[in-house]
């Protein structure tokens, strides 16, 4: 399988409530919360595509966009 | 198709509390119902009330927000005229076991195809963080400020014990491997029973000093471990996850069109 190549995280700010789980758990610390308690990608470089924060977020306002899934389309 | 076409998007950011897991159990169905490729028009979704009933809501499929503990027979009704049909019924902890428990148990005794997800936050959270049966012992609640003296449920052995032939327990943190064992509940000819451990920070969390919806799910991290892991033989003391039952047995609207076709001597 080729690596997956991180396009952006796209965050629905409307339907996130800040409650900091994709943060948490996130294996690179790519996550902060910004002053409005949303989240925000601080640091995109580092993430590896693993989509767990796509996958837990309980508002389901996190979206990793990878390369990848172009192609699939 | 991707996650968000099975989303009523109006209806959304959802009611259910920051941190809430019954989000992350939407999240982890929608991923099933998109990874198994089904129509939307195919699934019917019945719920009960509670806020796990409000899910009904946010998903785009046929829906029925039905009446408290309910949600199963309305389900079974609909089974039982239109059986191409795919039955989704996510409940609350007390929906299913305490307002339905009676048919729940019915339900899984007649092995009628449908999924059963029991959302199990242990809590009745949109009344107040009244104790449910499955809150447990020398837990803190609304209605039990000196702790309850209820003994619980446990999903897994009540719903073997009451025959349903598919049978699976997981948790919002291993979310995952709730949209693997969705995916084969939901594949399961006969009644499916998934309980998804899920975190209530605004009650169950805070009266129990659980801390954040973070910390709950460390606690599910920490405390649960899969059937048949070295974790969980080391110390039974674990609560075991993944499937407990999976096994073939006749399903009820087959039986019954069996009986349809018996008593009309074939000639419908």
């Amino acid at each position: 399988m080729a690596r997956l190549k991180l396009k952006e995280h796209a965050i629905n700010r409307e339907w996130c409530k800040g409650c900091g789980i994709c943060i948490h758990f996130c294996p690179k610390q790519v996550l902060e919360l910004d002053s409005m308690e949303k989240v925000v990608a601080a640091r995109p470089e580092d993430c590896i595509c693993c989509k767990l924060c796509e996958l837990r977020c309980p508002d389901l306002a996190i979206e990793v966009l990878t390369d990848q899934d172009e192609k699939n389309e | 198709m991707s996650v968000k076409d099975y989303l009523r998007e109006r209806y959304f950011p959802h009611m259910w509390c920051p941190g809430c897991g019954h989000g992350t159990v939407l999240n982890s169905l929608l991923r099933a119902v998109e990874a198994l490729g089904l129509n939307k028009n195919d699934i019917v979704m019945t719920s009960g009330i509670g806020c796990s009933a409000r899910i009904s809501g946010y998903v785009d499929f046929h829906s029925l927000h039905t009446i408290h503990g309910r949600a199963l027979t309305f389900a079974t009704g609909v089974k039982f005229s239109k059986p191409e049909l795919k039955l989704l019924v996510p409940m609350g902890d007390g929906d299913a076991l305490a307002i339905g428990g009676n048919h729940f148990i019915h339900a899984a005794r007649r092995n009628i195809d449908m999924t059963a997800i029991v959302m199990n936050n242990r809590i009745y959270g949109m009344t107040g963080g009244q104790f449910s049966p499955l809150s447990g012992l020398g837990k803190k609640a609304t209605t039990a400020p000196y702790l309850t003296i209820d003994n619980d449920f446990d999903v897994v052995e009540l719903s073997r014990a009451a025959g349903a032939s598919f049978v699976a327990r997981t948790t919002t943190y291993h979310a995952l491997e709730a949209v693997d064992l969705l995916k084969r509940a939901i594949d399961h000819k006969g009644f499916s029973v998934v309980e998804i451990l899920s975190q209530c920070p605004t009650h169950f969390g805070r009266k129990n000093k659980e801390g954040d919806a973070v910390n709950m799910l460390e606690l599910y991290k920490a405390n649960t471990a899969k059937i048949g892991s070295k974790a969980l033989k080391e110390n039974p003391a674990l609560l075991a996850r993944g499937i407990f039952v999976d096994e073939n047995r006749p399903e009820y609207c087959e039986e019954y069109e069996k009986i349809i076709q018996r008593a009309t001597g074939g000639k419908k």
